[in-house]
């Protein structure tokens, strides 16, 4: 506050000074008229400055009193924390942003399915169609009975389990509703080629679901008609979260400090099961990797093919490990196993299924080269259309000789 | 006590070897003589560094290479469809950087970029709106840190102790600061006369990837703290974590925070998508299951010591430190016991809990070296106490899956070798 004040104090000043300066002039060197006039001035002065001080002290108590109001917000704040800072403001009507969505737009975005049946689309399929489907886009990580594959989900029977220790939960034994298997598998599988079954497939493998789980016969068809018919198996297995009665009236209590139990003994350790990645995956990340022993190792079968391209293309695999496996103990996974991929007849790996260009390719006695393997990796469904390979393809030159490279290195 | 300390032979070699390198990169001791990193001159004390345009975007030193996320691979079939661990043992304040954020994908992280962004509104709404990212950067945002807890972080953990690490027994946690739109800006503008009385309404969110992701949240939690977000720690999401626009719904489960948002659908009822019956729901003894359990509990863990961070440096002053946070609100109070849960004391916050944010606390000791079984407890604002483990398998049997916020136990022996253990 007295720091504002100062500032007027030498305005003020300034003006006295200016006046009696103007006085001692006019006294010894002028006229009476001119004397007059001064005079007449220095009223005119006399009544500007009484003007400026009145001003000045309006002025020194405005400001005054706007550092008081500051200093009680600032009180404020200390003793409530209000600040300046506040959540984004909600005004009356709207922005007026975004644009109005056509129809067209909501029906391609807006295909969920709820419980009651609303968003199924018409159409039909049965059991005998559904297992054909099946076969060809799910079983390869589902299993040929929806059985699952390795760790891809198990989809059929586990009734009765959800009280055993390790429960099976499946479509059949878990799921509530039969709208979620539709609207699921129609949206987001198959895995890799999402969005591309047409609703009577979808209905047609909902309906093989249905089937696997024993749920239905096998001349069964499922249908936007008798969808909501269905009965779940376990649609009454469900309780509303009850955390808030069962749980946190007993745990909101002050916890006990001292001596809370007589002893204390070692019940199960980790590392009993030792089933923690190992420490010395990072030392492989970390390091620089000056030469990649392992592959030089390799190298010795693949015929003078360059170390470090070989070990260039083992990362670039990693891409690939989903679904293929290659070496010592390789097995069909989502993929083939890939050993003495090159000089091999395209689709002749034991035991898998391939798509329907691959068999094609496979009777006409094709064989993997190391120019066709290169135009496959590049873009796999422009070269096999029809492929199931759910891959967009390498779009690095260097990539895909590394790739081929590699997977040279792995004979049969 | 001293059989039951013994660490087995593979966690022995572990602590040696930590402790060998202990005394090379470690504490000043006293010396023999002068140290020659003072008296020589070093290299880098004499020559030139690296210029300012050798990494226009910087990455950690090597030295910390070791400080990534990591993967469990025998949890999952594959890893487009996975999740893996952010490195919480290596890391000390409360925001996780998001190159080391954990990430957990349905169908794989997909690059999506603004320019071919959009975000749907549509349902019971009065006009149902497109909104492209440009359109989002013209609306009143808000800056807030939060935490985003994985439904399944500790879910290995339920029948015991299995995974020896804090990373991943609790390591499907991040902890950001971010920039976005509240949500029910968007809905306001859409317009909600269309929904009627909101008492019984939903919003299903879904992303633009091949999983989708859909999820329902109720229109009071909706209208209440859920984000828009578009940027994370100041800078744009990454790829892994749904750029370039993703859901964030404060101390909800994180399998809600849908990633490369692009439609919100208000409904009269929730979806029952997969990811909300058969996934996310928790099968307790009796077989039957808990559905919409959304909010995560209270929790906490001590990083470190821990088994990836034994102690090095024998006895002594000693930071044991950790995390805590809870989707109820604030972190009012952390216990850390050094006896297995016989005695507790009260640790020292960082500085005050954000809500629904991650906490830092520490407890500043003096370690004789003698064995210790350490553990941590939170407490909420809500007066919240997290259990043992008995107490939530007493509650819930142990094929719960989800939702585990037990108190974590690390057996820290005489060399500073720390194990995860269950305690009785």
């Amino acid at each position: 506050m007295s720091k504002s004040l100062n500032l007027f104090v030498p305005a003020i000043g300034g003006t006295a000074l200016l006046l009696g300066l103007a006085y001692g002039i006019s006294s010894r060197e002028y006229g009476a008229a001119t004397i007059d006039s001064l005079e007449a001035r220095v009223q005119q002065i006399e009544a500007n400055a009484a003007q400026a001080t009145a001003e000045a002290q309006a002025a020194a108590a405005e400001a005054a009193r706007l550092l008081q109001e500051r200093e009680e917000l600032a009180a404020l704040a200390a003793v409530s924390g209000a600040s300046l800072t506040a959540p984004a403001p909600v005004i009356e009507g709207t922005y007026g942003l975004g644009r109005v969505a056509f129809d067209e737009e909501i029906a391609a975005w807006d295909v969920d399915v709820l419980p009651d049946g609303r968003g199924l689309p018409e159409g039909r399929g049965d059991v005998f169609t559904g297992e054909e489907v099946f076969v060809d886009k799910c079983a390869s990580c589902h299993g040929d009975f929806a059985e699952g594959v390795g760790n891809w989900p198990v989809l059929a029977g586990g009734f009765d389990t959800l009280a055993n220790r390790d429960p099976v939960k499946t479509v059949g034994s878990y799921w509530p509703y039969l709208s979620t298997a539709w609207d699921y598998i129609n949206r987001s599988m198959p895995f890799g080629e999402a969005g591309t079954l047409t609703p009577d497939e979808t209905y047609a493998i909902v309906a093989y679901l249905l089937y696997s789980n024993n749920m239905v016969d096998d001349d069964f068809e499922l249908s936007h008609e008798n969808f909501t018919e269905v009965e779940m198996y376990n649609a009454d297995g469900f309780v509303v979260d009850d955390r808030p009665e069962l749980e946190y009236a007993e745990w909101r209590t002050e916890p006990c400090m001292e001596n809370c139990k007589e002893s204390v003994e070692i019940t199960m350790r980790a590392t009993f099961l030792d089933v923690t990645p190992d420490e010395e995956v990072e030392a492989a990340v970390s390091a620089p990797a000056p030469e990649a022993t392992p592959a030089v190792a390799v190298a010795e079968d693949a015929g003078g093919i360059d170390p470090a391209l070989i070990a260039a293309g083992e990362g670039a695999f990693r891409q690939c490990q989903t679904c293929h496996q290659v070496g010592d103990g390789a097995r069909n996974r989502t993929g083939p196993v890939l050993n003495g991929m090159i000089g091999q007849t395209i689709g002749s790996v034991d035991g898998f299924r391939y798509s329907g260009v691959f068999e094609q390719a496979n009777a006409a006695g094709e064989v993997w080269t190391a120019e066709s393997l290169a135009a496959f990796l590049t873009d796999p469904r422009g070269t096999m259309a029809g492929t199931k390979m759910a891959f967009r393809g390498v779009g690095d030159e260097a990539e895909v000789a590394a790739l081929i490279a590699y997977l040279q290195s792995f004979a049969d | 006590m001293d059989e039951i300390f013994k660490p087995s032979r593979r966690t022995f070699l572990r602590g040696s070897a930590a402790i060998a390198a202990g005394t090379v990169a470690g504490q000043a001791v006293a010396q023999d003589g002068p140290d020659p990193k003072i008296t020589e001159l070093q290299d880098w004390a004499s020559y030139t560094g690296v210029g300012v345009d050798e990494t226009p975007y910087g990455l950690p030193i090597s030295f910390e290479s070791d400080v990534v996320r990591r993967n469990v691979e025998w949890l999952t079939a594959s890893p487009i469809s996975s999740i893996n661990f952010t490195p919480i043992h290596a890391l000390d304040g409360t925001i996780t950087p998001q190159g080391c954020a954990f990430e957990r994908h349905h169908s794989g992280a997909i690059e999506l970029s603004k320019d071919d962004y959009r975000l749907m509104i549509n349902g019971l709404v009065d006009r149902p709106l497109i909104f492209t990212y440009a359109d989002l950067e013209r609306l009143p945002r808000e800056n807030h840190v939060y935490f985003c807890e994985c439904a399944a972080n500790t879910g290995m953990e339920w029948a015991g102790a299995q995974l020896n690490g804090a990373q991943f027994t609790h390591g499907m946690i991040h902890n950001m600061e971010y920039t976005g739109v509240p949500l029910r800006t968007l809905l306001r503008e859409a317009g909600l006369d269309a929904a009627g009385d909101l008492a019984d309404k939903w919003v299903y969110v879904e992303g633009a990837d091949a999983s989708s992701n859909g999820r329902s949240i109720p229109m009071e939690k909706a209208l209440d703290d859920v984000l828009v977000a578009f940027k994370a720690n100041g800078e744009a999401l990454r790829m892994e974590h749904g750029y370039p626009v993703r859901l964030v719904v404060p101390g909800w489960e994180g399998n809600m925070w849908v990633k490369w948002l692009r439609r919100v659908q208000v409904t009269d009822m929730a979806v029952g998508s997969r990811e909300e019956t058969s996934k996310y729901t928790d099968v307790y003894e009796n077989g039957i299951a808990r559905k919409w359990t959304w909010v995560m509990d209270a929790k906490s863990v001590i990083t470190s010591p821990s088994p990836q961070m034994p102690i090095t440096h024998g006895q002594g002053p000693l930071v044991i430190s950790g995390l805590a946070w809870s989707g109820h609100g604030q972190i009012t109070r952390v216990d850390v016991s050094k006896d297995g849960g016989i005695t507790w004391e009260t640790a020292r916050l960082g500085k005050q809990g954000d809500t629904k944010a991650l906490t830092r606390f520490y407890l500043d000791t003096d370690w004789d070296g003698s064995p210790m079984l350490l553990q941590s407890r939170a407490i909420d604002e809500t007066g919240y106490v997290q259990p043992t483990k008995d107490q939530l398998r007493e509650k819930r049997g142990e094929n719960a899956v989800y939702h585990n916020n037990c108190i974590q136990t690390w057996f820290v022996n005489e060399e500073g070798v720390a194990e995860n253990v269950e305690v009785s």
